[in-house]
């Protein structure tokens, strides 16, 4: 009976959206064009969550003023710009790449190939004392005193 | 020599710490604003009922001499924080400030006005979806600009107006825009 009504709940549960449906677009492949470029703006009020997530009023705003644009006949891109004119770079929830974040997208692969770099030279390095050491050949000296020793143990 | 480069990932860690010590300083809201030292946006918005003379708040009003742009509204709690302190600005007698009443009924914001006092020389009215809030770069109630008399954007003050941002941060910008 309890898993019954369990499982009854888990039915009538659906995903939360932000967007009330009175927001929405009518038309479905506009709508999913605005939702797509507004899960890419960051909410300028709560800062990680973008204005499709976000329950302040200013991401409402902003929602409503991207449907507008697009249902206008605006090409995502636009209104992006349109955002980014008004509100800089930090709208965006993915960093641009430009000269300013270069190191921002550059720099972690910067680190690993020096990590690389720096683990191939050591490895490389260990790798030749290895032979070295190996194919130093034993003096006549050093051979005869190891049969000594193998003939004194043999005994 | 060698030893010296096995201290470099300690000197990274060293560097990485700081940056990450400037950030715990650093207030996540102060959002630099990409309006500086552009137009005001254009804008014509309606007046507050029972303001009197007041025909609202348009782009051309902000030309002319410097003048402060405050975002409020009868909802916002840090508002009524800066609020005294506007009031005295305007006493002060240096400067203009206008208003713009932000995603909020002119009723109640022109109620808040009465209740709070009314330091604004204009107000205009901006309902949601706040179109020129947003052609501002606002981001949140109370915000602060500072119109040259050419009406350009030059300084933009997030969070409440109090004696130290007046003295220290504004004043010192009217002053240098006014020469």
């Amino acid at each position: 009976m309890k898993k019954l009504a369990v499982a009854l709940m888990l039915l009538a549960a659906t995903p939360a959206f932000a967007a009330d449906p009175s927001e929405m677009l009518k038309d479905p492949v506009l709508e999913k064009k605005a939702e797509d470029l507004g899960h890419e703006l960051r909410c300028l009020v709560c800062q990680n969550e973008s204005i499709e997530d976000s329950n302040a009023d200013l991401a409402r705003d902003l929602r409503v003023i991207v449907r507008e644009r697009i249902a206008k006949g605006e090409t995502p891109d636009q209104v992006k710009q349109y955002v980014v004119d008004r509100y800089g770079d930090y709208v965006l929830l993915k960093p641009p790449f430009k000269i300013t974040t270069l190191v921002l997208w550059l720099g972690p692969f910067a680190l690993l190939v020096l990590g690389a770099l720096a683990a191939f030279a050591v490895f490389r390095r260990r790798g030749a004392a290895a032979t070295q050491t190996q194919s130093a050949p034993l003096s006549a000296e050093e051979k005869r005193r190891l049969d000594a020793l193998l003939k004194d143990n043999g005994q | 020599m060698r030893r010296l480069l096995y201290l470099l990932p300690v000197a990274l860690f060293g560097v990485l710490a700081l940056f990450f010590l400037k950030g715990l300083t650093m207030n996540p809201r102060d959002i630099p604003s990409v309006l500086i030292n552009r137009p005001v946006p254009e804008m014509n918005l309606a007046p507050l009922p029972g303001r009197g003379e007041d025909t609202g708040l348009a782009t051309a009003d902000l030309k002319g001499r410097v003048s402060l742009v405050n975002i409020y509204g009868s909802w916002c709690i840090a508002c009524v924080q800066e609020h005294p302190y506007l009031v005295k600005i305007k006493q002060m007698g240096i400067v203009p400030i206008h208003g713009i009443d932000w995603r909020d009924d002119p009723a109640e914001g022109a109620k808040w006005l009465k209740k709070h006092g009314d330091p604004y020389d204009r107000v205009g009215v901006d309902p949601a979806p706040g179109r020129t809030a947003i052609d501002f770069g606002v981001t949140g109630a109370p915000e602060t600009f500072v119109v040259d008399k050419a009406g350009i954007i030059r300084y933009k003050h997030i969070g409440p107006v109090s004696q130290d941002v007046w003295e220290n941060t504004l004043l010192p910008i009217i002053k240098e825009l006014s020469k």
